[in-house]
């Protein structure tokens, strides 16, 4: 069934899109992320314009965190204080990641940044996670002790000033490197169009040391409140988030999240942030061999403004 | 002095006069099957179709074959082309052009080839096909259109041409009867929004003998045209509608999928 998207000006196939949306729902709700970083470059290849699909999927990251969120709040699996402390920062960084992302538009270099910080992230972030998981999955096997005490209790982090401490996390912590990487999950996600969880979730373990069980809910609640801000902030200056191609994704997102959720609940630990390692390295090293191959066409056209 | 300077310029404005308002032999009367073409939830390209005839008056010559160009060009727009370039190992964009208010769909329909239709001083003139027709670029602090072989200006056409926005056919015009003929005008699914303008040239034994002009628009309608409109003038309201959508869909999904 073929529909046309308003603001994407293509006509697109609503069960291939719904399809899309399910599958990187299914993903997300697995591993607890939002799936940006699949769904962005899903779209582009299905021929929706970059700064389209970043602005719309924004809201369907903003969809998915909320019912993810819901669910954790329930189980009392979110520290509310992180949370707001985390979004003091993330609101700056996400009107600053939207007026970057207008300046890039503006100069033309917008794709090569996306497909760059692609690169960068995901391989870094994914090549982490993928050798993390390897390591405790080794250790699992060797019969070694699973180390659930988070090593290396202090670090420099710990002596900085401004310390508060977060209740339901146990921990007593510097505002300021938690307003950092606030703010700078806001930026990346503002900029390329991904909820950033994938980011956040191994800074909030290995840097704050913030406890597992509170971790996915409150980052949940972060990607959700910048995800809702980077909507409204797209919407307002860029013009470009189209409602009925987001309204497709979430419906397909928040379907598919749910059954990646129980999917997720029978896998083990390690064997989940191995596979998500995994999943993250191959779509960086997939950006990496398209940056790094001679392009099948030199030639790119653009249209930079109807006038007339 | 002053009645030579008088005798002067009444020649000069008998001249553009004449020029002006040329002995015409022929006369083209056309028409569109449709003038306004709607963009619907399940709009995914259209044809329309281009009919007209050719009129003829006492001082036509008789016997006359004629040739008939037809340019669709759509709402113009600064495009820009770029060329990607190892550096450092990756692909990246260095150079590029700019194409100032190029049209964003042209399609140029004939009954030949054009070089049966006209020399290559007439086609330049009249803007016969692709290679003549005229886009602007900016080179630098410069205006001007380039040879047809230039990389960036091939690159841009033949690009619009992959997605269908850019075409050329010389077969695409039938004459019916020697002065009646019909074209179709093939818009693909991504067509862009707005006014289109249809230039039909007739020639005959390689001169311009007749030229009319028509239009048709592509408008969006209904659902579409009240989102797009929001969109763009209500972006506030549109971003807020579009955050509780998500909202509401995320909240609705934690509801259906409850386990307890």
């Amino acid at each position: 069934m073929q529909l046309y998207l308003p603001i994407a000006d293509i006509p697109v196939n609503v069960f291939l899109i719904l399809a899309m949306g399910a599958a990187v729902g299914f993903v997300s709700g697995m591993f607890g992320i939002g799936g940006g970083f699949l769904m962005t470059p899903l779209l582009i290849f299905v021929g929706i314009a970059p700064a389209v699909a970043v602005a719309s999927v924004a809201s369907h990251i903003a969809a998915s965190s909320f019912s993810g969120a819901i669910s954790y709040w329930r189980r009392r699996a979110i520290d509310p204080v992180l949370a707001v402390v985390l979004l003091s920062g993330g609101s700056l960084g996400t009107a600053l990641g939207v007026w970057t992302f207008t300046l890039l538009r503006s100069l033309g270099q917008l794709d090569l940044m996306i497909a760059t910080s692609y690169v960068i992230l995901l391989t870094t972030v994914g090549g982490l996670m993928f050798w993390e998981g390897l390591r405790a999955l080794l250790r699992a096997r060797r019969g070694g002790p699973v180390t659930t005490r988070r090593p290396g209790s202090h670090v420099w982090i710990h002596g900085l000033p401004l310390k508060m401490r977060f209740k339901r996390s146990k921990i007593y912590l510097s505002v300021i490197p938690v307003v950092v990487i606030g703010l700078a999950i806001g930026f990346i996600g503002a900029v390329m169009g991904i909820g950033g969880g994938f980011i956040l979730v191994p800074l909030l373990i290995y840097v704050l040391r913030v406890p597992t069980s509170t971790v996915i809910g409150t980052s949940m609640v972060l990607t959700l409140v910048t995800m809702v801000f980077a909507t409204m902030l797209h919407a307002v200056t860029n013009h470009l988030v189209d409602a009925v191609l987001a309204l497709i994704l979430m419906v397909g997102g928040v379907t598919g999240a749910q059954f990646g959720a129980r999917a997720g609940q029978k896998i083990r630990g390690e064997h989940l942030r191995l596979l998500l390692g995994l999943l993250v390295l191959a779509v960086g090293i997939r950006f990496a061999v398209e940056l790094v191959i001679r392009p099948e066409d030199l030639f790119t056209v653009r249209e930079t403004g109807v006038t007339g | 002095m002053t009645a030579r300077l008088a005798r002067t310029l009444g020649w000069l404005a008998l001249a553009a006069v004449l020029a002006a308002s040329p002995v015409r032999a022929e006369r083209l009367i056309v028409s569109v099957s449709n003038h306004r073409v709607t963009v619907t939830p399940n709009y995914s390209g259209e044809e329309l179709v281009l009919f007209g005839s050719v009129e003829k008056d006492a001082t036509t010559p008789a016997n006359r074959t004629y040739d008939l160009v037809v340019t669709v060009a759509g709402p113009r727009a600064d495009m820009v082309t770029r060329r990607k370039e190892r550096r450092f190992g990756i692909w990246i964009n260095t150079d590029s052009r700019q194409f100032l208010q190029v049209p964003t769909y042209l399609a140029l329909f004939s009954n030949r080839p054009f070089d049966a239709i006209a020399s290559p001083e007439v086609q330049r003139r009249q803007q016969l096909g692709l290679n003549n027709v005229l886009l602007t670029q900016r080179v630098g602090p410069d205006y001007a259109d380039v040879v047809p072989d230039d990389a960036f200006r091939s690159a841009f056409v033949r690009l619009r041409k992959q997605h269908g926005l850019y075409r050329e056919e010389t077969s695409a015009v039938t004459f019916l009867t020697p002065t009646l003929f019909r074209t179709g005008i093939p818009l693909p699914a991504e067509v862009p929004i707005g006014l289109y303008n249809v230039e039909i040239k007739l020639f005959a034994e390689g001169a311009l003998v007749a030229k009319t002009d028509t239009a048709f628009e592509i408008v969006k309608v209904g659902f579409e045209q009240f989102v797009a409109t929001t969109a763009r003038q209500n972006g506030f309201v549109y971003g807020l509608v579009t955050a509780f959508m998500a909202l509401m869909t995320g909240w609705m999904a934690s509801i259906v999928f409850r386990k307890d």
